[in-house]
């Protein structure tokens, strides 16, 4: 995931939940989105209880676990995308549990076997993640950790010393899901994280449209775009919600190629 | 920073949570560090659960009932003679002048049976503040009177939707509302669970429920009893009476979880039952959990609302761990025996929730000593439960005359 760090313009970091709806069709949105040119895809990892997800990443598990698509499910899809030939960076996107029943260190051997090169764990605290970290190392898997608009600078300090490919913020206090409109102050806040965080930053929670992940762009060093592409899966047909997903990748990368280049560089 | 969380019973415990949530945690665990010391704010909570909440409840000789069942004497805590009808007000008036202390002018709350989210709703009319409450729309059903009482006190009920529309989707619910409104709202947690410091504070709110009764049976008896049950949803009413006898080594205490229609069906919310239960992380703690081998947590089933909830607190976990409480379960039959006994035996309609605690001293007591003394928690009245009732003794779920001595029998 270097690329985030020395690439020209912002990255794009599309989220997709596993299974939903189907493990064959996540596979083809994968291929379609690393075809526009997306530089990282996060693959959710469904669960019975997703706290920090909004109404349509929650819609979006209940129907992939309806599909029966759980942890081992996901890591095969991995597996599959890679024996595609698809080399585009996959960060899993999960919940604490599944990893703790798997016991982390199996899960990071699994992941890693899979092809995987990452993991965010949502409700995963960096206090709490010792033994996850430990495990990841051994693997040679990245350590994504959130950071949010309430983090003292002491905690973006232990967040970025913690995380390995890029800290992942949180646009704002809420959970998953599109917003009309980004906070005026997301550019202020995103600078004030720079002089905490030495890590490429990704930005994400509500961006819809590929003129917010331009907006965003200027200060960040990637933009994160998922319930509006899960929308897309819930209201069409495989084939079309495909191809909408496509279009906006497309959209998105291009809007990124024009933003005024990010402050990454200079900051760092 | 490479300290774990604190708030740790035993392994169990800690604080698994967004990052979103961690300062107000880290917030909310120094301002409740800070009034745990404070004489004036302790007074105050107990000032309002005397003059308000009709502290302290009775510990009341269950006559009838113990001449029933042999030589046992059992003693029954009234929690259900509280302020709303159980032990949830203890909580609720202490967080919500917490929230008050700390600014903060909106309550939201996740209630299952009802009884808490009436609790909150309460606190918050007593001290002018805004209340919002999520419920599973299952659970919406089955406690309508609750949904109503909690309009009528000037909150908004809030259904869930999502998943199982149970207690656990009304505190995903929560969590989220609380995520996006820190600044203005506090979480009034009803139960020992959740992400540190809920468990720890949450349980020293309900500690007057243990302290009270340990006064009152040595009144009554001159000595400490043989034996202390509570039921256990997620465990508040249990802990609170559990933690005036947790250092004497010679009360047993059991902690009754729900068997719904038997465990080997598979229906049930019994953490513990062996075979079942297992640790992992469910609302931000580490605790016992019913989940599939792929970590996604079970649906749950029991009679009883407030039961009915797939994670325990993990102090009650702790104390499994450490076998210094024993954990059963009863089903659902056996609760609503239990409960149409006590209502004819001693005048008292428990919660269902409590009915369960009944149940299980009923099956216990002829096998005890004669003379044996116990006390049993009746953490809430049964009120809100008289419509399920009626609906199990018209599906002849349950043999509406002599029910006593299907239980004398051990049932």
């Amino acid at each position: 995931m270097k690329a985030l760090r020395d690439s020209d313009r912002a990255g794009f970091i599309p989220y997709l939940t596993a299974g939903d709806p189907s493990i064959e069709w996540t596979e083809e949105y994968i291929r379609i989105l690393a075809e526009a040119g997306a530089d990282v895809v996060e693959i959710g990892v469904p669960f019975s209880d997703p706290v920090a997800d909004g109404p349509v990443n929650q819609r979006s598990s209940e129907r992939a676990l309806r599909n029966g698509v759980t942890l081992r499910a996901v890591l095969d899809l991995v597996a599959r995308v890679r024996s595609g030939g698809c080399v585009i960076p996959i960060v899993l996107f999960t919940y604490y549990n599944p990893l703790l029943r798997t016991g982390v260190a199996t899960f990071a051997r699994r992941a890693s076997h899979a092809g995987a090169d990452g993991a965010l764990v949502l409700d995963l605290p960096v206090e709490e993640a010792d033994a996850y970290r430990a495990a990841m190392r051994e693997s040679r898997l990245d350590t994504v950790f959130l950071a949010a608009p309430t983090s003292t600078p002491e905690r973006l300090q232990a967040i970025d010393q913690r995380s390995t490919a890029f800290v992942y913020y949180v646009s704002r206090l809420g959970v998953t899901g599109m917003r009309d409109q980004l906070p005026v102050s997301l550019g202020v806040e995103i600078r004030r994280l720079r002089s905490h965080v030495s890590n490429p930053i990704a930005v994400g929670f509500g961006i819809s449209t590929a003129d917010q992940a331009a907006a965003v762009a200027v200060d960040a060093d990637a933009v994160v775009m998922g319930s509006v592409l899960v929308r897309f899966i819930e209201e069409y047909d495989p084939a079309e919600a495909g191809r909408r997903i496509g279009e906006l990748a497309q959209e998105t990368v291009r809007k990124l190629k024009q933003a005024r280049r990010p402050r990454a560089q200079e900051a760092v | 920073m490479s300290g774990r969380v604190e708030g740790r019973f035993g392994e169990f415990g800690g604080s698994y949570v967004p990052e979103t949530l961690m300062a107000p945690l880290a917030e909310l665990t120094l301002m409740y560090g800070r009034i745990r010391n404070d004489a004036g704010f302790q007074e105050e909570v107990r000032g309002r659960l005397r003059e308000y909440a009709g502290r302290p409840t009775p510990l009341t000789y269950a006559r009838r009932l113990s001449a029933t069942l042999g030589g046992v004497r059992i003693y029954l805590k009234r929690e259900d003679l509280a302020h709303t009808g159980a032990h949830k007000i203890n909580n609720t008036i202490g967080q919500a002048l917490l929230a008050m202390r700390m600014g903060k002018r909106r309550l939201i709350a996740e209630t299952g049976a009802g009884q808490h989210g009436v609790a909150t709703a309460t606190a918050a009319a007593c001290l002018g503040m805004e209340c919002a409450v999520y419920m599973g729309e299952r659970d919406m059903e089955r406690q309508a009177l609750n949904v109503f009482r909690m309009k009528l006190l000037g909150a908004e009920v809030i259904p869930v939707g999502s998943g199982s529309r149970t207690l656990k989707d009304a505190i995903n619910a929560a969590m989220r509302d609380w995520v996006g409104r820190v600044d203005t709202t506090h979480y009034v947690l009803g139960s020992v669970l959740g992400p540190h410091p809920y468990p720890t504070m949450v349980r020293d709110f309900q500690r007057v429920i243990g302290e009270e009764a340990r006064g009152q049976i040595l009144a009554a008896e001159g000595r400490m009893p043989e034996a202390v049950i509570a039921c256990v949803g997620g465990g508040s009413n249990a802990i609170g009476i559990f933690s005036g006898f947790l250092d004497d080594a010679r009360v047993a205490m059991t902690g009754v979880e729900a068997g719904g229609e038997g465990i080997d069906s598979g229906r049930h919310a019994a953490r513990f039952a062996p075979g079942w239960g297992s640790p992992g992380v469910l609302h931000g703690t580490y605790t016992y959990l019913l989940q599939d081998d792929d970590g996604q947590i079970r649906e749950t089933h029991s009679v009883s609302a407030g039961l009915d909830y797939p994670a325990v607190g993990p102090e009650h976990a702790d104390l499994f761990a450490r076998g210094r409480v024993r954990y059963v379960s009863v089903t659902d039959d056996e609760a609503i025996e239990a409960f149409q006994m006590l209502s004819r035996t001693e005048g008292i309609i428990p919660a269902l929730e409590s009915a369960h605690a009944i149940a299980y001293a009923c099956k216990r007591a002829p096998a005890m000593p004669s003379g044996s003394v116990v006390i049993v928690n009746v953490s809430g009245r049964g009120d809100k439960d008289v419509e399920t009732m009626r609906g199990a003794v018209q599906s002849s779920k349950c043999k509406v005359p002599g029910a006593e001595a299907e239980i004398v029998g051990g049932a």
